[in-house]
């Protein structure tokens, strides 16, 4: 990447001892390790697609005069370069507004089309609500669907997948990259299954592009969702690859003008779309030197962090994206330990806004308790990550995990060598 | 979630960590909570002949309220008697901290832990007289 281009936040982040600062108040931007969260936009993307917003507001369905024509010409330039990065052919693109809809369309898109051939659906427990959530919709429709936990690293297991199928299933979706924990799922030998037996296969890719490479030209998948702001382009916008060969079919959600060949209806955002072209470009051009600083810096993160006792990290670190880092901090509370580290801007397995306690579902699924789950980070690192935010980090959270620590009795408790787990504890 | 300020003083500065000789006979420990419920609080005093609270330490794991709960009992205790320890009420920790309704279980927690405190530093007295 260009060195001119810098995260437009994040100054004074250490006293003049060197030492790092809290960022409890306002003038002081944390530093954002939540990447997996959503990206800034490259100010590359940005400028791209300002003249769109003004100049170039032609709509790309008008076809009888040039300001459709310009945006037409931007929004196939766009699809190419979707395309390309993935290695699909322009024409399997449909611009949707992000993987939400890109998943509802191809998850209920799909199974509604060949609801005929059979009603039974496969997926992941640790799958993202967006995939989730619309196969419960089709089980109140009067589909069928199987929840295959995965194993403790995360990962699935083939032979537990293959044991899943049934005469009846139609449908499979299974995410390429994890987003709590960044772990990559074996597409190549699950969508191989699905092709033996006959079944539609779905692949979340949200947090994949511009991490991993994707090449649907040799991958046994036939719809994958992707959305452009976890690649460092604009939110709002979105695509679903349908597969041309074998022709996928898919049923439309949106009706309506009968855009994007009749499967998603409504006139194109052309900015975004030309946002999302642009971000999905210089992922293609850049992602193998990115993905190898990133992973140095990940790699530094761990090594700082792995320094204190009784830490977890969370899904398997060899088959996972460089840019996370998901670790459970034990004996301290997780709530607590959001508050402590305000400094940086990061995910918690823990919902804190609640007086019920729900710890991730994803992290619960890998076998993690409750405690561990509570007192779980996920740092997400990308494009614009200095080492001296890796630095600040690593201190930060060895300052404030030994204070809390200290105030804790399960770790008192800990090093006075008593089993927590055969304590009588006087529940409330 | 917005907590007030007094929460996060305690919380970024709490008075009286630590612990207490749990075997001395003037020492009561009240330990409540769970660590699947997401709260756990130690609470130690130490008593003078007279009954007076001569001091007071905690360690608490669970979230920010339940920290600063805890910090400010141990201010409380200290110079009271445990008669009067044993009177708290969690509405008055509640209330000056300011508590949001969905934490007020962490008064709650306080309160069960001065009780269990002044209960074992009792059942130590208790068997100091018999024996």
């Amino acid at each position: 990447m260009s060195a001119s281009i810098e995260m437009p936040v994040l100054k004074d982040m250490f006293d003049e001892n060197g030492l790092a600062r809290d960022a409890h108040s306002a003038d002081v931007q944390p530093i954002y390790l939540d990447y997996s969260a959503t990206t800034p936009v490259d100010p590359r993307v940005a400028a791209k697609m300002i003249p769109y917003i003004s100049e170039h507001f032609g709509n790309p369905a008008s076809r009888s005069h040039p300001y459709g024509w310009t945006a037409e010409k931007a929004v196939e330039n766009a699809r190419e370069e979707v395309a390309k990065l993935v290695g699909a052919d322009p024409r399997e693109i449909v611009w949707t507004s992000g993987a939400t809809e890109s998943n509802n369309l191809a998850i209920k898109g799909a199974a509604n089309f060949y609801s005929e051939k059979g009603k039974h659906i496969i997926t992941i427990t640790t799958e993202h609500k967006a995939v989730i959530d619309p196969v419960r919709e089709l089980e109140r429709q009067g589909f069928t669907a199987t929840y295959l936990d995965p194993e403790p690293n995360g990962l699935i297991d083939l032979e537990k997948f293959k044991a899943a199928i049934r005469p009846d299933t139609v449908l499979a979706s299974v995410m390429f990259v994890n987003n709590e924990i960044g772990v990559i799922q074996d597409i190549t030998a699950i969508g191989n299954i699905c092709r033996e037996n006959g079944i539609i296969f779905h692949v979340d890719a949200a947090q994949a592009t511009g991490k991993v490479e994707i090449d649907l030209e040799k991958l046994p998948v036939d719809l994958m969702s992707f959305c452009a702001h976890k690649t460092y382009g604009p939110k709002g916008i979105g695509a679903l690859y349908v597969r041309r060969k074998p022709r996928i079919r898919i049923e439309a959600q949106m009706h309506g003008g009968g855009h994007e060949r009749g499967m998603r209806s409504g006139t194109l955002a052309t900015h975004q779309i030309v946002g999302m072209g642009e971000a999905f470009k210089l992922a293609r051009e850049e992602m193998v030197l990115e993905n190898s600083r990133i992973r140095k810096l990940r790699d530094k993160l761990l090594h700082g962090l792995e320094t204190m006792e009784e830490v977890y990290v969370n899904g398997d670190l060899e088959h996972r994206v460089p840019h996370n880092l998901n670790i459970s901090f034990n004996y301290v509370e997780g709530e607590s330990l959001i508050m402590a580290v305000k400094g940086i801007a990061v995910s918690s397995g823990s919902a804190c806004t609640s007086a019920s306690l729900e710890p991730s579902y994803v992290l619960r699924a890998l076998g993690r308790s409750d405690e561990l789950a509570h007192s779980s980070i996920r740092f997400s690192i990308g494009r614009f990550t200095t080492e001296e935010d890796i630095d600040y980090t690593i201190n930060l959270m060895k300052s404030k995990i030994d204070k809390l620590r200290e105030l804790s009795p399960l770790w008192e408790m800990f090093k006075d060598g008593i089993d927590l787990s055969k304590v009588q504890w006087a529940a409330h | 979630m917005a907590y007030s300020d007094k929460v996060l003083d305690h919380y970024e500065n709490p008075r009286n960590v630590g612990t207490l000789d749990k075997n001395d006979p003037n020492v009561g420990t009240g330990m409540v909570g769970a660590p699947a419920c997401g709260d756990v609080m130690k609470l130690m005093i130490k008593v003078n002949d007279a009954g007076i609270i001569e001091d007071a330490k905690f360690k608490t794991y669970g979230c920010g309220s339940a920290i600063a709960s805890s910090s400010l009992v141990t201010e409380w205790l200290k110079g009271k008697t445990i008669d009067e320890a044993y009177a708290i009420k969690n509405s008055a920790i509640a209330e000056e901290l300011a508590l949001p309704p969905v934490k007020i279980h962490c008064s709650v927690l306080a309160e069960d832990a001065i009780k269990a405190a002044v209960a074992d530093i009792k059942a130590k007295q208790l068997a100091k007289v018999s024996a």
